[in-house]
């Protein structure tokens, strides 16, 4: 039985222990924003928070997790979050969605090591998260957005 | 077993964050199995139908019933803006879902079927969309007259209010949908005028845009019931073979599979988890017979094509003599031969659905479905249901680019298969992984296209003679499929003497539309071929477009205004070039020029995009702009990296994102749009952005670097 902390709630796990994260919290808690895209960390879509860090949830067994507080889409909060999710409604970065809970988890994680990033530190950060409609130029404008916003606001 | 599962609903995961409240408090839960998440349609509850695409509820909320289908194109705010604008409603009070399905109520006019694709949504929807936002608005008002004893024509309709300016009186049509029901439609309402418009036009945001930032918006992907088993299915490794047979013995051994079944379209494993559907998937030992597989190679079925082009041919246009023209003595014959990949959609969310049977014994799907009709159909077929059991629930869907879209509908056949033997005592979830996607065919055609022109002394083209050989996406043998040659059948350019000719060519992999279908091949080498001439010529690769254009000609107003933006940018960067291309596609009019340098790899690198864009009226000319930005961004992706090769023998080289290389972050261009002002009736905007950019590209690196690309993708031609 393994033990974890899932979107601030003490979460078990009896099944397979090779089990990936992402089918972990989809399958087993229902969390469904957390999303399938490859199941071999090329794509980004199943981008979690494991104790803070960015992490691929589709290559992440549920055995390294004993202990670790997991935050998914559903959950992330502060002001990284918040100031992230605003510029993405405000410049209506979506069409169709599918990757962009994968996008918003790499782009709070990004702005959590570096509040003010610049193009480059963008491209280092976001080129593990693939979007097929190619909303890149948008997600490169949120981000730089939600950072000046938390400037503004600090 | 228990035949009890039940289809009943909850909407409280539906579009959570958008505020839709319709049908909250419907259905009671009766059964054991059922739908927990997911977005079912034809749920009235307590709201009001005005027509087949208007409901409004008590407390004033307006829902819009959409017959397309949500993939990121947009309609579903498009469609909305469509309906308030005549309703006069307030915005903030809006709501879309999905329609139910029925291919008479919910035709798409410019295609004879319920059905989503070739660009063609608000299109063919802004008549019908806006009438019946005005046919809501004068039951209300017929309701609202009624009520107070007042002729209709004392009151005035604005954000969704109806007053009576003398009496004092108002009221929301919340307050008046249940009266305003009871009224029968009006046959004859008149529509807004351009200049009367308040919402269309203006840049709404997107209704879907809030559940898409927070994890809630359901796709298929994330719909679950009760009891629901999840299924994948092991295909053969080459298109056209079939199970001959199968160990099962150490899947079944796997904790949490519960049946391994084969189905015509392979071997599906059944289990009470994903990880252990694949897992089990893993361990199963099939033996494939290939007596029917096609064993060919990409560079095999390349040859056999070219082959193909030696004879016969469909004219499929025709000026002047083009023959005569290119044996004349005095000119100079120009000739190239181009070759393009099968390519893979990559959809973010892999094809998937979800099937359960209702206590009526009726099937119930939840599919993001272009055809939902034909899906159904399928349904009713592989089940052995009446067609009139099978409802089939749209869902949200995770990207496209014409993967959802088939005739005949082979992917529901085998999620339906994959239902029927589970023994449908269960819903069954049944999933394409990444894998299944890229090797799973229905591919962009390879094609093969040969050119011949011929310049006169002085450089103009006087003739000009293309030959495309091509898999038919309509399944045509023994007659010409349009789509093979739409856009270099009729291209913007006055030839004296021209000619398209196109040759049905076969293999047994499926082929299927990819975003902007016979465009993807024909922009490419139409405004590649031009630019080398034009070159050749002495000429400018704008003016001497605009030479060969009607003046007045929306192709010409594109092409002068992206000019007019590039130019306006200023000078070209050190260490590169630009190119331009202009087409048209499915009536939408897009020019892009295209600034390219090298990376330190020394492959091209876009770096920046000026697109010009006319699709008539501008419904919402920000989610124009971002269809022209994914267009650049899909387009550029393609056209630098994409390929699907078969290798000796007939099986796929590429399986995932590793190898099949979608465009990333930090190679996605800065990308400029301009939306031409323009009265025309709208056009769509879903596919029209792709098919310039892999030219543009292609022409900058060619006045870049002096190579020329005819083998796509281009970095494998570049490195070659």
């Amino acid at each position: 039985m393994l033990s974890f902390t899932l979107n601030g709630e003490k979460t078990t796990f009896d099944g397979d222990p090779d089990t990936p994260l992402l089918w972990v919290i989809r399958d087993a808690n229902h969390l469904t924003g957390t999303k399938y895209g490859c199941g071999i960390a090329q794509c980004g879509a199943c981008t979690v928070h494991v104790n803070g860090m960015s992490k691929r949830a589709c290559v992440t067994p549920i055995s390294t997790c004993e202990g670790s507080q997991i935050t998914t889409i559903e959950s992330v909060d502060g002001r990284e979050a918040k100031a992230v999710q605003a510029a993405w409604k405000s410049l209506d970065v979506p069409q169709c969605g599918y990757c962009q809970s994968g996008q918003i988890m790499s782009a709070v994680a990004l702005l959590k090591q570096k509040p003010s990033p610049s193009d480059e530190d963008i491209d280092n950060a976001m080129d593990g998260n693939i979007c097929r409609c190619a909303t890149y130029q948008r997600i490169r404008k949120a981000i730089h957005d939600a950072a000046k916003e938390m400037e503004a606001s600090a | 077993m228990n035949d009890a599962h039940v289809a009943d609903v909850s909407r409280r995961h539906f579009m959570q964050g958008t505020g839709l409240i319709i049908g909250l408090t419907i259905l009671p839960k009766t059964a054991a199995a059922s739908v927990t998440q997911g977005n079912p349609q034809g749920v009235e509850g307590v709201s009001q139908s005005m027509n087949a695409f208007v409901r409004v509820a008590p407390d004033n909320q307006v829902t819009v019933l959409s017959k397309h289908l949500e993939m990121g194109q947009g309609p579903y705010t498009g469609l909305t803006q469509l309906v308030a604008e005549e309703l006069d409603a307030d915005w903030e009070k809006m709501h879309v879902e999905a329609s139910p399905v029925d291919d008479e109520v919910y035709k798409n006019f410019a295609l004879g079927m319920q059905l989503t694709g070739g660009s063609t949504s608000i299109a063919n929807s802004y008549e019908q969309f806006r009438k019946a936002g005005a046919t809501a608005k004068a039951m209300l008002v017929m309701a609202a007259a009624a009520r107070w004893g007042v002729p209709q024509n004392t009151l005035t309709v604005s954000k969704g209010v109806i007053s009576h300016k003398a009496s004092g009186k108002s009221a929301n049509f919340g307050e008046l949908a249940e009266d305003a029901a009871a009224f029968s439609p009006p046959q004859n309402v008149s529509l807004k005028s351009r200049d009367q418009f308040t919402i269309i036009g203006t840049h709404k945001q997107r209704l879907d845009t809030p559940a898409k930032t927070n994890g809630s918006a359901v796709f298929t992907m994330d719909v679950i019931a009760d009891e629901m088993l999840y299924a994948v299915v092991a295909h053969p490794p080459k298109f056209g073979a079939s199970v001959d047979s199968v160990v099962d013995k150490d899947a079944l051994k796997v904790a949490g599979v519960t049946m391994v079944k084969a189905i015509p379209q392979g071997v599906a494993v059944y289990a009470t988890s994903t990880y252990a559907a694949l897992k089990g998937r893993d361990k199963l030992s099939v033996t494939w017979s290939e007596s029917k597989a096609e064993t060919r190679s990409s560079k095999q079925i390349e040859n056999d094509f070219r082959q193909a082009m030696s004879s016969g041919g469909f004219e499929a246009s025709a000026t002047g003599d083009v023959e005569a023209a290119l044996a004349k003595q005095n000119v100079t014959v120009v000739e190239q031969e181009y070759v393009f990949p099968f390519l893979a959609h990559a959809p973010m969310e892999p094809l998937d659905a979800v099937l359960l049977k209702n206590k009526e014994g009726g099937i119930e799907c939840y599919a993001g479905a272009q055809f939902p009709g034909s899906d159904a159909d399928a349904i009713a077929k592989v089940c052995g249901v009446n067609r009139e059991q099978v409802t089939v629930h749209v869902q949200l869907a995770g990207g496209s680019f014409g993967r959802r879209a088939q005739f005949g509908s082979p992917y529901m056949t085998e999620a339906a298969e994959v239902f029927k033997a589970s023994g449908m005592d269960r819903p069954v979830k049944h999933i394409m992984t990444r894998e299944d996607d890229i090797k799973g065919g229905f591919y962009r055609p390879l094609t093969i296209h040969k050119l011949k022109a011929a310049l006169d002394s002085e450089g103009n083209i006087v003739a000009w003679d293309q030959h495309v050989a091509c898999q038919s996406l309509m399944g045509k043998q023994d007659e010409l499929d349009e789509t093979s040659v739409e856009g270099a059948r009729e291209v913007p350019y006055q030839f004296k003497h021209h000619r398209c000719m196109s040759y049905n060519t076969s293999s047994k992999v499926p082929v299927l539309w990819w975003r902007s279908v016979g465009h993807t091949h024909t922009g490419y080498t139409v405004e590649t071929f031009i630019d080398e001439l034009l070159e050749k010529g002495g000429k400018d690769p704008i003016e001497g477009r605009l030479a060969l254009m009607q003046p007045d000609s929306r192709d010409a107003g594109v092409l002068r205004t992206v000019a007019k933006m590039a130019d306006e940018a200023g000078p070209v960067a050190s260490n590169a070039a630009r190119g331009v291309a202009v087409h048209k596609s499915f009536s939408t009019y897009v020019a892009q020029i295209a600034e390219v340098t090298r990376n330190q790899n020394g492959e091209p690198k876009v770096t920046r995009v000026w697109v010009a864009v006319d699709c008539g009226v501008a419904v919402n000319p920000n989610h124009i702009k971002a269809q022209m930005e994914g267009g650049v961004g899909f387009g550029v992706g393609a056209i630098l990296y994409d390929e699907v090769v078969l290798s000796e023998g007939g099986t796929v080289e590429q399986s995932n994102f590793h190898d099949y290389r979608s465009l990333r972050m930090s190679e996605m261009p800065h990308v400029e749009v301009t939306v031409i002002q323009s009265d025309a009736s709208p056009t769509g905007v879903g596919e029209p952005g792709v098919p310039p950019i892999g030219p543009a590209v292609a022409n900058a690196w060619r006045r870049l670097t002096g190579e020329s690309t005819y083998r796509l993708p281009m970095v494998k031609a570049a490195q070659a």
